[in-house]
């Protein structure tokens, strides 16, 4: 057994989901666990409840909503991927889905997976803050909406609470020009560093504690990469520069 | 869940992952198991046809779906399935420790995209890493394998 002890509940409503997040300590939600399960197999993460929410009917929408694309909590990178209407209102979001690891880890995971992993070097999340969406979290005590710029909070953390869930994404109708840009060692690999462009907005990822928007007319400045393995902090610096210049020139 | 076809009873515990429990449990070793955390494909089988990674699910989440293996894709004794006549005629492996995930890759590859060009291919063959082959004669397997799957 790889994963470490825990107590598994599968709701079938999204209320049954938030009714035991709100009376469960210490309780990961797991949606397509293309992060989590990771997480659980290296005994990283050792959770002592999971509520997987794959048994919940009707969680799986794409759909167009106040000039944007709602994208519900169970919708598969892959079906972001596909979906005419997502390609037709904003394609930054299918082409940042398109960098996100390999096809068979995004017929199982999820586009507001990622955005709860929160993960630096990850690309969606630098896609919502360059758009400007948000998150809409439900819990017990009702639905919230978080404006990108407030939901990461720190390396995989976010400003979601324990009892909440995050139900759907909304991503902004992709303005003119646009571009997701990134360098990785091996394609489908996490980015080194990236660079998303919506119109004059940028953000960056790969290169801070979070996905950053920083202004487009100094946009390294105060930047302090972390270095690994892969890349120095100066290497990091060097391509991030270089990326938001092709980012331009798009 | 089924197996390739076979309803099987659920499993014991929770925290048994769906690579483990085809595998132990089921007795299907052809699928094959390396890194266990999604990096390698080695262990890619069909959840209601779509290619995932088995060592990122657990057995209790295919509970009513429909999983195929490798063991799946030929009758015992009958003819191969057209991508593995393809690896076969094209020496697409050699210690084969990650031909069965690169054949149900390639399987989903080719249900989702049945012309793939050679970029798709590359795109599509990505997730699975091989030690051996350097990857060319997959490559050629993957094109013969959409010539086979026409037939």
């Amino acid at each position: 057994m790889k994963p470490a002890p825990f107590e598994y509940h599968a709701p079938t409503s999204v209320d049954e989901a938030c009714a035991l997040l709100a009376s469960l300590e210490d309780a990961k939600v797991l949606a397509g666990g293309q992060s989590l399960i990771p997480l659980l197999n290296f005994r990283l993460a050792r959770p002592a409840h999971l509520v997987d929410i794959n048994r919940i009917e009707g969680l799986d929408r794409i759909y167009e909503r106040d000039g944007g694309i709602a994208v519900r909590a169970l919708a598969r990178q892959s079906a972001v991927e596909d979906s005419d209407v997502a390609m037709r209102v904003c394609p930054l979001l299918v082409e940042g889905v398109r960098l996100v690891a390999h096809r068979v880890i995004r017929n199982r995971g999820t586009a507001c997976g990622s955005l709860a992993h929160a993960d630096p070097a990850s690309e969606l999340p630098a896609v919502l803050l360059a758009l400007g969406g948000h998150v809409v979290a439900r819990s017990t005590r009702g639905e919230r909406t978080i404006p990108a710029g407030e939901l990461f909070s720190g390396v995989m953390e976010t400003s979601l609470a324990a009892d909440e869930l995050l139900i759907e994404a909304w991503f902004p109708a992709s303005p003119t020009p646009y571009a997701i840009v990134e360098e990785s060692r091996r394609h489908g690999d996490f980015a080194l560093a990236g660079a998303v462009r919506a119109g004059s907005r940028l953000a960056l990822f790969g290169v801070a504690p979070t996905a950053v928007l920083v202004d487009p007319k100094d946009p390294t400045n105060g930047l302090r990469p972390s270095g690994d393995l892969e890349a120095t902090p100066e290497f990091r610096l060097h391509l991030i520069k270089v990326l938001i210049e092709r980012a331009f020139a798009a | 869940m089924k197996v390739n076809g076979v309803s099987h009873p659920a499993p014991l515990e929770a925290r048994r992952l769906l690579s483990d429990h085809i595998r132990h449990d089921l007795g299907l070793t052809g699928t094959h198991v390396g890194c266990e955390h999604g990096v390698c494909g080695c262990c890619t089988v069909l959840l209601d046809g779509a290619p995932v990674r088995s060592c990122l699910m657990l057995a209790v989440q295919a509970e009513g779906h429909d999983v195929m293996t490798i063991e799946g894709l030929a009758q015992e004794g009958g003819p191969l399935h057209p991508v593995q006549q393809a690896f076969h005629e094209c020496h697409g492996l050699q210690c084969g420790f990650c031909t069965p995930g690169f054949v149900m890759s390639v399987v989903g590859l080719l249900r989702q995209n049945p012309d793939p060009s050679a970029d798709e291919i590359d795109e599509g063959i990505s997730g699975n890493l091989c030690r051996c082959t350097g990857y060319a004669s997959i490559r050629r397997a993957v094109h013969r394998a959409a010539e086979l799957s026409k037939q």
